[in-house]
């Protein structure tokens, strides 16, 4: 099946460099950048093919589609090289410029300041401008997700404190009941793979956000969450989180207040990425028969440390 | 809405961006979920004549004890590292993890 996605999806974005000929004219690789059932995706020159998860549904892809394409949002998201997708083995297909990624050899040089001022114009996008039908962020679904592939996974020791973390966790960020407060478009799986820049007259251009499948209407602290929980769970230095969130801050994002504590804001959706985090690190490493390694036991701890320390009341900042 | 103490009709007001119900007849006041949270924070703010710098401790409750140098505000649950007034964490002087590194890049 995968074989058959990913050959069909090859085909597709050739035809889409080379439209006039029935075999490739340039005789540059079509490389593969990702083949996971939640999406696959494949480059050929300058164009990258993304096949979409089966359970995609075509309206709220169209809706998303239209807000990465809208000129509001030129200059913060990556812009569909085509406005609508094609369907390919039950899979719906959509097209992009190609953009190069964050070098994940060198995560030193992340552009921390850029990934947050990206989020905080993202962020203070007017509802007015946007068109109608905007559906929900998808960060909670994501997280509900994780957990019950844990609870697929079957009995694990470390279990125990992820899913007692996640109980704790009010039912919006559990995915059982609606966001209270789902009026800010936002990306909903921010990390750094999610940032890219394309070429523009031979150089590097700006940073952009791509990846839209789960960008929607919701709490715009859902995409501050995992350098968050990174920082908090002790992974991720102090200095780089300061980076981020300042520049988020003076960016003028609204998940958090200017100049005081974030964390009331950030409280919940920091421990949802944690539990979620934590969730897929269990899964993964009984689905491949390994231990745990240490930052993953690490991500575990920060859970169980959660029982102890009720999640905080927050409230809302964004106006 | 009623009030539930007195029966009286509840009138909505708006304190500092916040919805408040307050009753006509005894005067009694009722909050939503969080929104003394929201009060509280915004009387904070209020009562700050000058906000501190980014980076300077926060009243956020601390797991740790008296800070030996300026943190960044950390959630209690957090890592016993800088935020806390301790050491530790997987950062540090040593190179970064390379299972950290990979989980920058994935969701």
């Amino acid at each position: 099946m995968t074989a058959d996605v990913l050959s069909a999806l090859r085909a597709k974005v050739r035809a889409v460099v080379h439209p006039a000929a029935d075999a490739c004219v340039c005789g540059t690789e079509t490389s593969v950048l990702a083949d996971r059932p939640d999406g696959t995706v494949v480059r050929h020159a300058g164009t990258v093919a993304k096949a979409h998860a089966a359970d995609t549904d075509p309206g709220e892809l169209a809706a998303r589609m239209a807000v990465a394409a809208h000129p509001r949002l030129d200059g913060i998201l990556l812009p569909p090289l085509r406005p609508g997708a094609v369907e390919s083995h039950g899979r719906p297909v959509t097209f992009w410029p190609y953009g190069s990624p964050v070098d994940r050899d060198d995560p030193d040089a992340a552009p921390w300041e850029a990934a947050a001022t990206l989020l905080a114009r993202l962020h203070r996008t007017p509802r007015s401008v946007l068109p109608p039908g905007i559906p929900v962020m998808r960060g909670p679904v994501k997280a509900a997700r994780a957990v019950a592939r844990l609870h697929a996974a079957g009995p694990h020791p470390a279990a125990d404190p992820v899913l007692r973390a996640w109980a704790v966790l009010p039912a919006w960020a559990r995915d059982e009941a609606p966001m209270p407060y789902a009026r800010t478009l936002c990306h909903g799986d921010l990390h750094l793979g999610q940032l890219v820049r394309t070429l523009t007259e031979g150089r590097d251009g700006d940073w952009l956000l791509i990846d839209i499948d789960d960008l929607g209407l919701g709490e715009p602290a859902w995409d501050l969450a995992r350098p968050a929980a990174w920082f908090a769970c002790g992974l991720l230095p102090p200095d780089e989180w300061a980076r981020f969130l300042t520049a988020y801050q003076k960016a003028g994002g609204p998940a958090v207040p200017a100049d005081s504590d974030p964390w009331p804001a950030l409280d919940v959706p920091a421990r949802a990425l944690t539990v979620q985090t934590a969730a897929l690190a269990i899964a993964k490493s009984v689905a491949a028969e390994r231990p745990l390694d240490e930052v993953e036991t690490s991500v575990i701890d920060a859970c169980g440390r959660m029982a102890a320390h009720p999640p905080e009341l927050a409230g809302e900042y964004a106006t | 809405m009623q009030c539930p103490k007195c029966h009286a009709p509840m009138h909505t007001y708006n304190r500092n961006g916040v919805q408040i119900e307050q009753c006509s007849g005894c005067r009694g006041i009722f909050l939503d979920y969080g929104e003394l949270e929201s009060l509280s924070r915004l009387e904070g703010q209020y009562s700050q004549p000058a906000p501190p710098p980014p980076g300077v401790p926060q009243a956020y409750p601390s797991a740790g004890a008296p800070q030996a140098y300026p943190a960044a505000p950390a959630p209690a649950w957090g890592a016993p590292h800088g935020g806390h007034g301790g050491h530790g964490g997987h950062y540090g002087h040593n190179k970064r993890h390379k299972s950290f590194g990979h989980m920058l890049f994935s969701s």
